[in-house]
């Protein structure tokens, strides 16, 4: 089910600017990989780089191998598409289609993708709603629009969009940092659960987040504006956390700069 | 360490506020200024007009210093802009209600049943009779082939421009050329049609429908796009299921405008289709009528019965873009915010 996801060198491009520069990671099957480090290190670009979202935005290029279980997602015949359905993503902000109702929402990436059958959509966005710990909020309205729910929600309700069409890995790109402190702990529960079926990555400004859901821990740093991001260290969350190898790491965290 | 200091800024709560019937006061007392000044005096030659203005003006100026005396400068000024806005909006509306007014006033003199089911065919100058039964038919055709034509190819543009490509303007005219030309004269000939109309008006319609559809595709934001690549859809699809729904009453609006800038052209409906006094329900062959060609003929005959078809005519065609209009912004916001499970 789950698969690895690796990074060999891997350098991104907004036009001539290169955001970052020679990344190498190995994230592991079934387990919460966090990506810290200050505003504006690339850890959004690398992200997006992994299911070729970075390539979306004009002029915007990616250099070097990024693999899912040794299958090159920049292979010259990969169909984008089928990359993203296989890694999925939860954006900063919920981003819920605002014309859809809440079960037109969930089921929007199995429908747009072709699947018709009532039944299999009904079972679907059951079991994504559950899973996203969603759907005893919203099981009586499932027909009104999902716009209309809390920012907490939203955001659970984009989780639940995104597990929906079974993906392999999720990308979270700073998913609680529009949400209050209860809906940002029935996220963190929700990931502990995922994890037990997904590779998840994910981007956090939360020292305390990172060290609560990660198994390990990428930190990412520039030296100054204009330079490109690159990884620092890398290791298991407690090391980072407790004993970093990398003064940077120790100053980052202990909140000496950032 | 204390020191007392005189606060600079107010941090009291509650201010004194001018009552409602003051107001009421100040404005009455404006209108009769006003009304004695201009009217009762004659002062700068008088007129209801200038009396008009001039009490809005002495009510401003009295506003503002009742106000200034009572509640302070923040206050008044609050005051004065608000009756500002307000007097801006009743000048705006003011040609409408006339307009409509005018329209009402003349153009029920003919609102009868045979205006409806008659045309002008037989109708001399000496006949009361005769209807715009034809010049109706003329402009639902006229403008509905001419949106069928340009809703897509406007739509589709945009989204080109929008979503694909860069200064696309030259390629939308090019291929309008192309599909539209040929049917102008199979046989090198020019002949009268409705369906020339259609295409005359179809060239007006497209830049309004192309760039307030444009407008409307950009203000979807970038975020609902991503939203549904990172589900995998496709490109095409996300454009038709996520970026078109989403602006949709947008688009139905600037479509609607369009739609009532053609029904309301007269000159290149003249030209190409001509205008006829019979009824012509096909579109493809001989002279059609329009309610606006309708309207130029009725207002510059000679009749004197001519008029009052024209006003009623007018009536009409005001009447079918506001229904048409107001159809269309319910159906499409109907579909946008209700589509249930
Ligand atoms: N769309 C873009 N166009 C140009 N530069 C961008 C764009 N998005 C991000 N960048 C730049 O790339 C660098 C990394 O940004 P980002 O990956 O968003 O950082 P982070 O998520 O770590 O805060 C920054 O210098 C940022 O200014
Ligand atoms: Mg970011």
């Amino acid at each position: 089910m789950a698969k690895r996801i690796e990074a060999v060198g891997v350098s991104a491009y907004y036009g001539a600017f290169k955001a970052i520069e020679g990344i190498n990671l190995v994230m592991e099957p079934k387990s919460v990989t966090a990506l810290i480090g200050p505003s504006g290190c690339g850890k959004s670009t690398f992200l997006r780089s992994v299911n070729r979202m970075h390539e979306v935005l004009p002029g915007a290029r990616v250099e070097g191998r990024l693999t899912i279980d040794s299958q090159d997602i920049y292979g010259r015949d990969v169909d984008v598409t089928a990359v993203r359905r296989l890694i999925g993503m939860v954006f900063q902000r919920p981003n819920p289609f605002p014309t859809m109702s809440i079960y037109d929402n969930v089921v929007a990436g199995l429908k747009l993708n072709g699947v018709r059958r009532r039944s299999t959509l009904d079972d679907a966005c059951e079991k994504a709603l559950r899973a996203a710990n969603l759907w005893n909020e919203v099981h009586t309205r499932l027909s009104r629009p999902g716009a209309g729910l809390s920012g907490g929600q939203q955001q659970r309700l984009c989780i639940a969009r995104a597990i929906a069409v079974e993906p392999q890995v999720v990308l979270m790109d700073e998913p609680c940092s529009a949400l209050d402190p209860i809906s940002t702990l029935a996220i963190e529960d929700l990931i502990s659960e995922l994890k037990n079926q997904y590779t998840i990555i994910i981007v956090t400004h939360n020292m305390q987040q990172a060290a609560r859901v990660s198994d390990r821990t990428a930190f990412f740093s520039i030296e100054k504006t204009g330079d490109p991001g690159r990884l620092i260290e890398y290791d298991e969350t407690t090391r980072i956390f407790t004993n970093p190898s990398v003064k940077k790491t120790e100053d980052y965290i202990t909140g000496r700069f950032g | 360490m204390t020191t007392l200091t005189t606060p600079t800024i107010s941090s009291a709560l509650h201010v004194r506020r001018l009552p409602a019937w003051a107001i009421g006061v100040t404005a009455a007392g404006a209108v009769a200024l006003s009304v004695a000044l201009f009217s009762g005096l004659g002062l700068l030659g008088g007129g209801p007009v200038l009396t008009a203005v001039g009490a809005v003006v002495l009510f401003l100026v009295g506003l503002s210093v009742v106000s200034t005396v009572v509640e302070g400068g923040r206050a008044a000024r609050n005051r004065v802009a608000t009756a500002l806005v307000y007097s801006a909006f009743v000048l705006a509306l003011l040609p409408l209600v006339s307009v409509v007014a005018t329209l009402f006033g003349k153009g029920t003199g003919r609102l009868d049943a045979d205006f409806f089911n008659h045309s002008m065919r037989n109708i001399t100058a000496f006949d009361a009779n005769g209807g715009a039964y034809h010049a109706i038919i003329g402009t639902l055709e006229q403008a509905g082939i001419a949106t069928l034509i340009t809703v897509p190819l406007g739509v589709l543009g945009a989204i080109y421009i929008v979503e694909y490509g860069r200064g696309a303007g030259l390629f939308i005219l090019a291929f309008w050329i192309l599909i539209v030309s040929p049917h102008l004269s199979p046989n090198g000939r020019p002949f009268y049609s409705g369906f020339a109309a259609s295409l005359a008006l179809s060239v007006l319609m497209l830049p309004t429908v192309t760039r307030s559809t444009e407008e409307m595709l950009r203000l979807v934001p970038a975020a609902l796009r991503e939203g549904s690549y990172a589900l995998g859809v496709p490109k095409w699809k996300t454009i038709l299921r996520i970026v078109l729904p989403t602006a949709l009453p947008g688009i139905v609006t600037g479509v609607m405008l369009a739609v009532a800038r053609a029904a309301g052209e007269t000159a290149p409906v003249l030209l190409v289709a001509l205008g006829s006094p019979r009824i012509n329900f096909d579109p493809f062959h001989d002279p059609q009528e329009s309610l606006s060609v309708y309207i130029y003929d009725q207002a510059t005959s000679a009749s004197r019965y001519a008029p009052a078809r024209a006003w009623t005519a007018a009536l009409t065609l005001v009447a079918l873009v506001l229904t048409l209009t107001v159809a269309a912004k319910l159906l499409s916001r109907r579909n946008t915010l209700n589509k249930g499970k």
